[in-house]
């Protein structure tokens, strides 16, 4: 019985449950909108995991909101909301593809160069937040909503410029090949190269046919060592202790204010990071003029909170999320249903990681109330 | 000039309509205690039932009227995760944001033949001068939505300042456990007021799709929820306040589509990022430390101390 309220108190247990419910309510709307719930679930995890093509592919797509919300998490956990990890993530592309795109050094110089770029503008970008807070007193949230806009627009605007704009598309012309990053990347420029990959069956379906590229590696690093930042040096006890209670934290002789900033700063890099990994991985190794936002940052928000915030739990809730959005095509290709039910199955997961924080006490409750009778 | 000028209120009135009825949803809602983040999904939900049911009933009010239910219905569930379940509000209210827009694209295609746009209404919502052709107030000629938006605020303000229920209010939200031993129902209260805080964002959505543009559209809702929330802080919790905020943030837009004219050499993506560098630079200039209601944000519990 101990036991078993150990387990059911585990934050673990209750993504899980949340995971769980997601799917049941999915199943209920598909159902409900005429379609045949459980052979349209067993189409999404076909989508997903029936090939080692599938399987690169999910895992390239969840890099960047893998990053993104480990960005937004070590914001979170400074008591800071940065919801402006989107303009931080478009302001992390633009200056990768610029930089990219103006130099053209050997690989060597040119990645560090172009992802440094892009770590510098989110850090930057996310600084401007955090700054306008320790400074102003000015709500986060408040300019991270009219950062992102401006983002946005800026991003559009270096699409126009003629240095950049690639004539007869709505984008920017590609980094300079140096800048690349995808795993075994030089095979693919020569036929002889391609052949190569081609003998190897699995070397075929995952890195020929995609873009697999170093990014999921530096994602992983990168949640341990914030992992480490956080809990296990003396800056990352006064970020949290900031986040817990900002009075204890000034009356022990924290400086507020200096963390805030240094927090966004941090946060505002990471999602920069990911930008700059997206750009120098992913074809088209630029950026295209923006209709709306493509969401890499807000997602990274929904992923860390399943995530509870945790670093290293990032990872696998940027892998379920990247699974789904892009299982969701082949349901979209093979069902015919609307590919949105995704967006809905990732709300209502989000929606009882909500609603599950309060099993905790229950359980607590429920087990006092036994031992009374007892 | 004088048209000019005209021109710059009638779309500064029009811009700021949708953001005036969710703002003051935000208010109600923060002022009872329990923070609304998920404005923006409340809003395309009533975007897309406004006009979808603009579209098959033939009237323009009919959708309007069922887009602040469908608002109410959706804020349900965020009254049901932060008032009774005592969760997270931000993350009950990123889900509204999640589910909101995702319900409402499946909707949409699924009534209007797989298309993410819905088919336009026949009928706006009419003119507050009808169907006038003089030049000279052609201009200010807005839709009704414009003055139903200027009316509630000030009856909201009104109502909370000057009633013993508006009191209410704001009581549970500065301090629900004096609210709460006073005789006051905290949750029932509370449950209303994210109620009403979902009608007007419902209301708001509508507002784009019945009178603004005529049908539902992917973009139609993007953002105008944040900007809202934005509203909401700027306008210190206060009706009168989001109100002015909402204004200001209308005539930012109105400046860029008035400048955009091709009059001036600026480059239209340069014009576009006006309005969120004005609202930035005023909130530097003149906002302090913005005050939220104490409460607002924490779930209330009947036996903590």
């Amino acid at each position: 019985m101990d036991k078993a309220i150990k387990i059911l108190k585990k934050p673990l247990t209750m993504t899980l449950i949340a995971v769980f419910f997601g799917f049941i309510v999915a199943g209920i709307i598909l159902a409900a909108a005429g379609y045949p719930p459980v052979h349209s679930l067993s189409v999404l995890f076909d989508g997903v995991f029936s090939s080692p093509k599938h399987i690169s592919n999910v895992i390239i797509k969840s890099t960047p909101i893998i990053l993104t919300g480990i960005g937004v998490a070590f914001a979170f956990k400074t008591g800071l909301f940065n919801i402006g990890a989107e303009g931080q993530f478009i302001m992390g592309c633009v200056a990768s593809t610029v930089v990219g795109i103006l130099f053209d050094f050997p690989p060597v110089i040119q990645i560090p160069l172009v992802v440094l770029a892009g770590v510098a503008a989110g850090a930057l970008y996310g600084g401007i937040a955090g700054f306008l807070k320790a400074k102003f007193g000015i709500h986060e949230v408040l300019t991270s909503i009219m950062l992102n806009w401006i983002a946005l627009y800026f991003s559009n605007y270096i699409c126009t410029l003629n240095r950049f704009h690639k004539p007869d598309t709505i984008g920017t012309y590609p980094i300079n090949r140096s800048g690349y990053t995808m795993i075994l990347g030089n095979y693919k420029t020569t036929e002889a190269g391609k052949a190569a990959l081609a003998q190897n069956e699995f070397l075929r379906s995952t890195v020929l046919k995609t873009d697999v590229n170093v990014g999921i590696i530096i994602a992983v690093i990168l949640a341990v060592f914030i992992w480490f930042l956080l809990y296990k040096t003396a800056k990352g006890f006064e970020l949290r202790a900031v986040g817990f209670n900002k009075s204890a934290a000034e009356f022990s002789g924290i400086y507020v204010n200096k963390n805030i900033l240094h927090s966004m700063l941090i946060s505002g890099a990471i999602c920069g990071l990911a930008a700059s990994l997206y750009i120098t991985g992913n074809s088209p190794h630029g950026i295209a003029t923006l209709a709306a936002f493509e969401n890499t940052g807000f997602n990274g928000l929904s992923v860390c909170l399943i995530a509870a915030s945790s670093p290293i739990g990032c990872i696998f809730a940027g892998l379920l999320f990247g699974g789904l959005i892009y299982g969701g095509q082949s349901l979209q290709y093979e069902v015919g249903a609307p590919s949105e039910i995704i967006n809905i199955v990732i709300g209502v997961i989000v929606f009882f990681v909500a609603l599950t924080r309060i099993i905790p006490p229950l359980v607590d409750r429920f087990s006092k109330g036994g031992k009374k009778h007892a | 000039m004088l048209n000019s000028l005209m021109l710059f209120v009638g779309i500064t009135l029009m811009y700021s309509t949708p953001l005036v009825f969710a703002a003051l949803g935000g208010v109600v809602s923060e002022r009872s205690g329990v923070t609304n983040i998920g404005i923006e999904g409340m809003m395309t939900i009533g975007a897309v039932t406004g006009a979808t049911v603009g579209y098959y009933s033939g009237s323009a009010w009919v959708g309007f009227f069922a887009a602040g239910l469908a608002g109410g219905v959706i804020a349900l569930l965020h009254a049901f995760a932060s008032i009774t379940c005592k969760a997270d509000q931000t993350i009950s209210g990123i889900a509204i944001n999640l589910i909101g827009p995702g319900v409402a694209l499946f909707v949409c295609r699924l009534l209007f033949d797989g298309a993410t746009m819905s088919l336009p209404v026949p009928h706006k919502i009419p003119k507050v001068f009808g169907s006038l052709n003089s030049k000279a107030f052609q201009n200010l000629n807005v839709d009704v939505t414009v003055v139903i938006a200027f009316v509630l605020a000030v009856f909201i303000w009104f109502f909370l300042y000057k009633t013993k229920w508006g009191l209410h209010i704001r009581a549970v939200g500065e301090h629900p456990a004096a609210a709460d031993t006073m005789g006051l129902n905290v949750y029932k209260i509370r449950y209303i007021c994210v109620l009403v805080s979902g009608i007007l964002a419902g209301l708001g959505g509508a507002s784009m799709t019945l009178a603004i543009i005529p049908q539902f559209t992917p973009t139609a809702i993007s953002g105008q929820g944040f900007i809202a929330l934005a509203a909401v802080i700027f306008g210190k919790w206060t009706p009168h306040g989001a109100y002015a905020a909402c204004l200001l943030f209308g005539a930012a837009q109105a400046l860029t589509v008035t400048l955009g004219g091709g009059r001036f050499a600026v480059p239209s993506s340069i014009l576009a990022m006006l309005p969120y560098l004005i609202t930035i630079m005023i909130l530097i200039l003149f906002v302090g430390k913005s005050s939220a209601p104490k409460a607002s944000g924490q779930p209330y519990e009947k036996d903590a101390r």
